[in-house]
């Protein structure tokens, strides 16, 4: 255990500003990664035949995409000019390159979840570009899963920055983990076997990953350990872990799979506001900007 | 001589970088700069507030304050000089007399050469200008808050306040951009009486600085450093930069900052291994078993 670490400050008061997004953004986390994960789930039970499956899976990257969507225009601060994220591609800002990600994505999510929904006229239409849509969509999900680890690692605040080398891999672990518990919850017994390697696969992913970031973040590990934080990422944890061992048995029974795929569904989403919260806090707490910098500082000029 | 960075942002024939030279060691709190600034800019008022922390009622910058005073009051062991003195009222004998200082500045955005805000906008908003500034343009903003994390030093803030002019957006100081283009002093430099403020070319302001730390350290104030104003350090040096008496985090300002996307290369590296990982994961859980 490390001693506390005495430091300065102007009155306590943060030397950062904390991001002014709200709950949409850490909903967004979750959702994209539900999508991304069912996207490929659906383009694989496509080719594999297995419509129970592909049907649950892109009806669910449907759904979660158009309310990821929703979340993001919402948290911002003039919902009109959504629009002008279009206006330029920047590599530099990871928000604009997610933007025009979201923008191809999107479409192809929704042609393949739009073709499973019962429809007339309209599905015999879309029915021919379900799967070159729904293969499409899977190209893309991985990099929607996995971007928005970027997102939040490119900024000052302690929590999200240190966390950059294995933020990407805790987000797709826990993207599978939450789209392959969903396949489980929602798809026939008998097609749900990649639904069930995905959820143990991403869940292991994740606990593997996170023990390791816990290690590498430093002193702003601390801020997923304290306070409401550190209670989701504890829970998370614990959900996570749960939903994998319930998914050893999903192939034989039905509960197990129910069990497991709502485990590992809060799990997922317990992660995202864990990883958001401990941020916010990482950033209204000047402890976790000046010690770090000041030990760096002083490393340097001695 | 250092780069400009306005250059780099394609300008043809760029005037030379301005910035801001703040000396703090002959701030005397008075806080002209503060209300020149809101009146210049129509910045709205952003509360009423007693915040208990010495003369510094305004706390921080924000997307409502562009100039912040900071005011820190330090107590200082005084060396006995065996002459007659007067206590404070009601002193104890045996309690030791300690004297205070006290630290002023005006703190401001940096406008540094590498511009996290800059580099994270989405929408173009944020941009360099000519004068090596970096500004927001509000009727591009959508207020999507994502400079307000990057800033590595808290400046740039989403604008707060039922039905007040570009809520929402947002917003920061913009080393006064109409009036440069005008050939005027930015509202707070004009405002500042004791010229603790100095606006100019960065270059001159540089020299000005070396010279003004090297004077008040030959005349006993070993205390006495400049922040921000190495081209070396982790934003590229800043075009508003300090004198100070103190440590930076005194200040409220952080003692080491790196702009965030010094390390976007390694981020998308990251990110690239951890996408290819789910597809290779996708991939085998269909292949495995039946």
């Amino acid at each position: 255990m490390v001693p506390p670490a005495t430091f300065t400050s102007y009155y306590g008061r943060p030397v950062l500003k904390a991001s002014p997004w709200t709950d949409d953004i850490p909903a967004y986390l979750f959702l994209g990664g539900l999508a991304a994960g069912s996207s490929l789930l659906g383009a694989g039970a496509d080719l594999t035949a297995r419509p129970g499956l592909r049907r649950t899976s892109r009806v669910a990257a449907l759904a979660a995409i158009s309310a990821s969507m929703a979340a993001l225009v919402h948290d911002l601060g003039r919902p009109s000019r959504f629009a002008n994220m279009l206006r330029v591609a920047k590599p530099s800002s990871p928000m604009s390159m997610g933007t025009w990600l979201l923008t191809l994505y999107g479409p192809m999510a929704g042609l393949a979840g739009a073709a499973e929904l019962p429809a007339g006229r309209l599905g015999r239409l879309l029915a021919p570009l379900a799967r070159p849509a729904g293969l499409a969509a899977a190209l893309m999900a991985p990099a929607v899963a996995s971007y928005t680890a970027v997102l939040l690692a490119d900024t000052a605040t302690p929590a999200w920055h240190e966390a950059y080398r294995e933020l990407p891999f805790v987000f797709v672990g826990s993207a599978a983990a939450a789209s392959g518990g969903l396949g489980m919850l929602a798809s026939p017994v008998a097609e749900s076997g990649p639904a069930q390697r995905l959820a143990i696969g991403g869940a292991l992913l994740e606990l593997g990953m996170e023990r390791r970031m816990e290690r590498s973040m430093g002193l702003a590990a601390e801020a997923l350990h304290e306070g409401r934080p550190g209670r989701l990422w504890r829970a998370a944890e614990r959900l996570t872990a749960l939903g994998a061992v319930s998914a050893l048995g999903a192939r034989r029974s039905r509960g197990c799979g129910v069990l497991s795929g709502a485990a590992l569904l809060s799990g997922s989403a317990c992660t995202r506001f864990a990883i958001f919260e401990a941020g916010q806090e990482s950033a209204r707490d000047p402890r976790y900007t000046v010690v770090p910098q000041r030990e760096r500082l002083d490393a340097r000029l001695a | 001589m250092t780069t400009n960075p306005a250059l780099d942002a394609g300008w043809v024939d760029p005037p030379p970088r301005q910035g801001f030279f703040t000396d703090t060691s002959i701030c005397i709190g008075c806080k002209a700069c503060e209300v020149a600034c809101k009146e210049w800019n129509a910045v709205p008022d952003d509360g009423m507030n007693l915040l208990g922390s010495s003369y510094d009622n305004t706390g921080a910058l924000s997307g409502s304050t562009w100039r912040h005073v900071a005011f820190i009051e330090q107590p200082v062991t005084t060396v006995p000089l065996g002459m007659p003195s007067i206590g404070l009222p009601g002193q104890q004998d045996g309690v030791e007399r300690t004297d205070f200082r006290w630290l002023m500045s005006s703190d401001v955005c940096k406008h540094c050469t590498e511009a996290a805000c800059l580099d994270v906008c989405p929408t173009g908003s944020l941009f360099r200008t000519e004068f090596g500034t970096v500004v927001v343009q509000e009727d591009i903003c959508n207020g999507c808050g994502y400079c307000v994390p990057a800033c590595p030093f808290g400046v740039i803030d989403k604008r707060v306040g039922e039905g007040v002019k570009n809520e929402g957006l947002a917003q920061k100081c913009t080393l006064c951009y109409d009036r440069l283009h005008d050939g005027l002093t930015p509202a707070c430099a004009k405002a500042c009486p004791t010229e603790s403020i100095q606006f100019g070319d960065l270059d001159d302001l540089r020299e000005r600085a070396a010279a003004r730390v090297e004077a008040l350290r030959d005349s006993g104030i070993p205390s006495a450093r400049l922040y921000g104003e190495s081209p070396d350090d982790g934003v590229g040096g800043l075009g508003a930069f300090f004198l100070l008496l103190d440590e930076p985090e005194v200040y409220g300002l952080p003692p080491d900052p790196v702009v965030t996307t010094r390390e976007l290369p390694a981020m998308w590296k990251r990110a690239g291994l951890a996408a290819a990982t789910m597809l290779a994961g996708a991939i085998a859980v269909f292949g495995a078993g039946s």
